[in-house]
């Protein structure tokens, strides 16, 4: 029997755990005697139906399941379909389903649906959508929520980015973009050779004066190897492998790379460019060009460039060109870099880790970009295997997000059972995934949902709604005063949250009863009372309201003397203000 | 409804109130919530215990400030000045504060192990290392946990961060983490848009969809959103909100303060704290100096620091409410006695120095010492989790006390830190 056959079995019998009789504990002790019957039942709790034929959509499924049963614990039942609809409009393209893709979907009875769904969601159609929502996402990891950085043009991070996922550009040949980027980082007519991809790197090239990369090496490997770093810059890690010299050496990729600031005095505008030339090397000699740090002791010691796994690229610090004779010198160290990290396994372990803590609110690892040996994973197995998978489908992000859509944790419920209850990582206890943990919508995902519960979107699309959307995001940011920016949100479910909800403008026009907007349109239909109520709790909730609810709201008509608009207004504030809203659930 | 918010006499509070008695409160009981909006406004003015926080983000150079040492080959440029206290000795661009000495008391003997920003920020702040299981309470929301009942109509939030977003609440729950507000005190969104009757309803309105939602047993984020927003309705009505109008203050008490964004922080922390709240951080990024410090120092940090900490330590003197509040200092680290190629110096967390007075310390001293190049700490050295210990004692907070972290693994309040002996008389 495969371990799918038998965890398979076991949550068969989990189903029924009063009437079998058989505790958990029994039953692996009866190991070899269950083998008997797992045959005959395997079919009947895993079909093909369950991973929609896609083998790496099994695998997540019987890497969870087999965690389950080992910790005993077991998996809530299936979300609604309106929940799950939710759930997967908000995750993949960053904004709650209108009513009518909700309708579609609610009324489909293809066994197919949710697979159909997410190609959907994952195709032309909903193009800009996905690339305007990971644009959010990775724009937020690559060069933080703060707008003060002047050498980050945060436009032209967008710009690359946009393009980038509205192609679905490999994920392997995104990083080599971000950490090989040469160019301008603005784009404005005046400016020749953008490239927004180089705003990944231009504000971390220098601080206080000091151009030493400290920064775009610390976040390099942060994020695209998952590896913590920064600490070693200044002394050997206590408590991990992590020694000083890995960090000098990784560093030593980023001494021919230099962000000039370029000024137009014309325009009275300036941008910064990115650039490589020939690094010298701290002792003059170019053919093994060095850097000193500093240990401790006050000691300096001599770094070249050398990857976190000891590979060595050759010491010269020219740039690849060739001699008279032909002869060819030179090495491109960021583009070796570039080379080795795609080549790294912990770059598609730290996507994986990435990735499923976007759709699953915990990653593997906390926090998921931390995979030191320090930090072990929650599911090594699963990660590894998500891992090699994703390089295997030549790192297609798309790929990656539809198995874990369709994947079974992702569709249990966010309500908790006797028999999940402790599985909860905000006790300290790791990450399960018997059931979906709450979170709370990004505040850039919130944005674009009241657009859409309000069918504002279609007007707001573009640069200049690009720039609003900024403005309004910047009033959360708080920063720490540190060198590297780093900076922390106030859209976290506390009090300034909440007044913004209540009293701001944007939820002041979300709920305008103005003529032609969307409480106007729902109060002058020809359907019945009810059903208009039935309309707002769809368009925020993606369900009906209850029996109470319903007889609440209609006190609220009541209470309004015929104002039908008013009443609404009352009833749409009261719903887009409720935990079920903010909350992914 | 701007109005509505300004007017003192609580009149029409009281008819707000009235109204919201229908919707009731969402999370507490209906009859607290009332209550305590009603309740005479005149009662804050009793004593209480409260603690304020200059958090210096960044890791400021503490042997530059505090423990200096001259003619080491580590020393820097400054010079030392005699203080209003006997035998201590400060930064001679710390003028001001030099003269408040003998409030406050240094503890040259901090050793501790975090030197990244975001390691040291979560350690300094709650006395743990940052652990990937649980998340620990900062100083903000413990002492604000352990002090809410001695101001039981305190109706804004007891957590505030001015300027910078502190360490949250960890395991205590979302409402102990910080009100963030912005060192001119603005608090956005404050003002309703409808009438107070019609507000009431909305509530009523959304308590049931919130409670039908916290039933389902999703978890505890639905219940704390629930709690929030009791709160921020408590807040939006509140004539307690006046203490964050640091522009209310005379003219000639805000200069004492400075112009600054830290002088006008500083400035509402002593209006918060006279309001009854137990715990204010007032944030002063820039502290990063890897590079020029001593410049930076001189003419930028210095100045703003000295003015403003020296015109808060004084103020709360004469006010007769130094006794029962503690201020403290520190960053999340410090930095190298080594000079840096870049004429900076970068993190350093083995000997380092913070500043507290007021509630219980003893005044006017300083505890520890560091070797001559600044290096060691030769005498005992203290932690994260000592200096916490002693803050909480300071304040009369039990340190048997031990809170239930959400596991159910009971945790040591201060992480079963030591006292700092030498702090007390």
């Amino acid at each position: 029997m495969s371990a799918t056959e038998y965890n398979a079995f076991v949550l068969y019998i989990l189903a029924f755990p009063v009437s079998e009789g058989i505790m958990r504990k029994q039953l692996t002790m009866l190991f070899p005697v269950v083998a008997i019957f797992a045959s005959a039942v395997a079919g009947a709790a895993e079909s093909d139906a369950d991973h929609y034929g896609i083998p790496q959509v099994k695998f997540i499924n019987e890497q969870t399941l087999s965690a389950w049963t080992e910790s005993g614990l077991q998996p809530s039942p299936s979300a609604t379909e309106g929940e799950w609809c939710r759930r997967v409009h908000l995750d993949l393209i960053g904004r709650i389903p209108n009513v009518k893709e909700l309708h579609q979907f609610l009324s489909d009875s293809s066994p197919t649906k949710r697979a159909d769904l997410v190609s959907r969601l994952l195709g032309d159609d909903y193009l800009d959508e996905y690339a305007r929502h990971w644009t959010d996402v990775w724009t937020t990891v690559l060069i933080g929520r703060d707008v003060t950085n002047e050498r980050v043009n945060r436009p032209g991070m967008r710009q690359y980015l946009r393009r980038a996922f509205s192609k679905n550009l490999p994920y392997d040949r995104l990083m080599e973009d971000l950490v090989t980027a040469m160019g301008a980082n603005a784009n404005r007519k005046e400016i020749e050779g953008f490239n927004g991809a180089t705003n990944f790197l231009s504000g971390k090239m220098e601080e206080m004066g000091v151009e030493n990369g400290v920064q775009a090496t610390a976040k390099t490997a942060q994020i695209f190897l998952g590896l913590q770093v920064q600490c070693t810059q200044c002394h050997n890690h206590p408590f991990n492998k992590g020694k000083q010299n890995q960090f000098w050496e990784l560093n030593a990729f980023f001494r021919q790379t230099r962000a000039l600031r370029r000024f137009d005095g014309s325009k009275d505008s300036q941008w910064f460019e990115l650039v490589d030339e020939d690094f010298a090397g701290e002792g003059g000699n170019p053919e093994e060009a060095e850097l000193y740090y500093e240990l401790r002791n006050g000691l300096m010691k001599v770094a070249y460039p050398v990857f976190v796994d000891g590979t060595e690229v050759p010491k010269s610090g020219y740039l690849p060109a060739k001699m008279d004779d032909g002869t060819a010198y030179g090495v491109h160290r960021r583009k070796e870099l570039a080379q080795l990290i795609k080549a790294s396994p912990f770059f598609s372990k730290a996507i994986a880790n990435r990735m499923w803590g976007h759709f699953f609110g915990y990653g593997f690892t906390k926090p998921v970009d931390d995979l030191g040996e320090h930090n072990p994973p929650s599911h090594p197995e699963l990660l590894d295997g998500l891992a090699e998978r994703f390089r295997e489908q030549s790192f297609d992000l798309k790929e990656l997000a539809r198995w874990l859509v369709l994947s079974k944790p992702y569709a249990v419920s966010s309500r908790t059972t006797a028999g999940n209850l402790r599985d909860d990582p905000a006790l300290g206890e790791k990450p399960k995934f018997t059931h979906f943990y709450l979170r709370q919508m990004q505040a850039e995902e919130l944005y674009e949902s009241l657009l859409t519960a309000t069918e504002a979107d279609e007007a707001a699309r573009g640069e200049e709604a690009a720039k609003k959307k900024d403005a309004w995001l910047s009033q959360f940011i708080i920063a720490f005063g540190t060198d590297e920016g780093d900076d922390a949100t106030t859209f976290n479910g506390s009090i300034p949250q909440v007044l913004m909800m209540f009293n701001g403008e944007l939820v002041k026009s979300a709920v305008s009863t103005g003529k032609g907007g969307f409480l106007d349109k729902v109060a002058s239909s020809s359907i019945n009372d009810g059903n208009k109520i039935d309309t707002l709790y769809m368009a925020a909730l993606a369900r009906k309201p209850s029996s109470s609810e319903l007889s609440m709201a209609n006190r609220m008509v009541a209470a309004r003397k015929g104002d039908m608009v008013g009443a609404l207004q009352d009833v749409w504030w009261a719903v887009l203000n409720s935990n079920e809203f903010i909350i992914k659930h | 409804m701007a109005r509505f918010i300004d007017v003192p006499d609580g009149m029409s509070r009281r008819h707000f109130m009235n109204h919201m008695a229908g919707a009731a409160a969402l999370a507490a009981p209906a009859t607290a919530f009332t209550n305590s909006i009603l309740a005479n406004a005149t009662d804050m003015k009793k004593r209480h215990k409260a603690a304020i926080m200059l958090w210096m983000g960044g890791g400021p150079s503490s042997m530059d400030i505090w423990d200096l040492k001259p003619g080491a080959p580590t020393g820097g440029p400054f010079k030392q000045i005699s203080t209003s206290a006997d035998g201590v000795a400060i930064c001679e661009h710390m003028p001001l504060m030099a003269k408040q000495m003998h409030h406050m008391a240094i503890v040259r003997s901090m050793s501790t192990r975090e030197a990244d920003h975001m390691r040291g920020r979560y350690y300094m702040h709650t006395g743990y290392v940052p652990n990937p299981n649980v998340e620990h309470p900062s100083y903000g929301a413990v002492i604000s946990h352990e002090l809410a009942d001695q101001v039981p109509n305190l109706e804004i939030p007891p957590f505030v961060s001015v300027g910078g977003g502190s360490v949250g609440p960890g395991f205590l729950g979302m409402t102990w983490s910080p009100f963030v507000v912005d060192s001119n005190g603005n608090v956005r969104n404050l003002e309703m848009g409808v009438d107070p009757a019609r507000l009431a309803q909305r509530m009523e309105m959304l308590a049931t969809i919130e409670k039908r939602f916290i039933g389902e047993r999703r978890g505890a984020s639905a219940d704390d959103h629930a709690k929030v927003l009791d709160k921020t309705v408590k807040l939006m009505t509140s004539p307690q909100m006046d203490a964050f109008k640091v522009m209310k203050e005379p003219k000639d008490i805000q200069e004492k303060y400075g112009a600054s964004g830290f002088g006008r922080g500083c400035l509402m922390a002593r209006r918060l704290v006279e309001a009854g709240v137990p715990f204010v951080e007032v944030d002063l990024g820039g502290w990063d100096n890897h590079a020029n410090i001593f410049p930076t120092l001189q003419d930028q940090k210095l100045p703003m620091l000295d003015q403003a900490m020296s015109a808060l330590v004084a103020d709360l003197a004469d006010r007769g409410m130094l006794d029962d509040t503690v201020v403290m200092w520190m960053g999340e680290f410090s930095r190298t006695p080594n000079i840096n190629g870049g004429g900076g110096r970068d993190h350093w967390a083995r000997s380092w120095s913070v500043v507290v007075g007021g509630g219980g310390f003893k005044r006017g001293v300083v505890v520890g010492e560091t070797s001559s190049d600044g290096k060691e700490v030769v005498s005992e050295a203290y932690s994260s989790q000592d200096l916490m210990a002693s803050v909480l004692k300071s304040l009369g907070v039990s340190l048997e006390t031990t809170f239930t972290a959400k596991n159910g693994r009971p945790m040591k309040i201060a992480n079963s830190g030591k006292v700092i002996k030498e702090l007390f008389a």
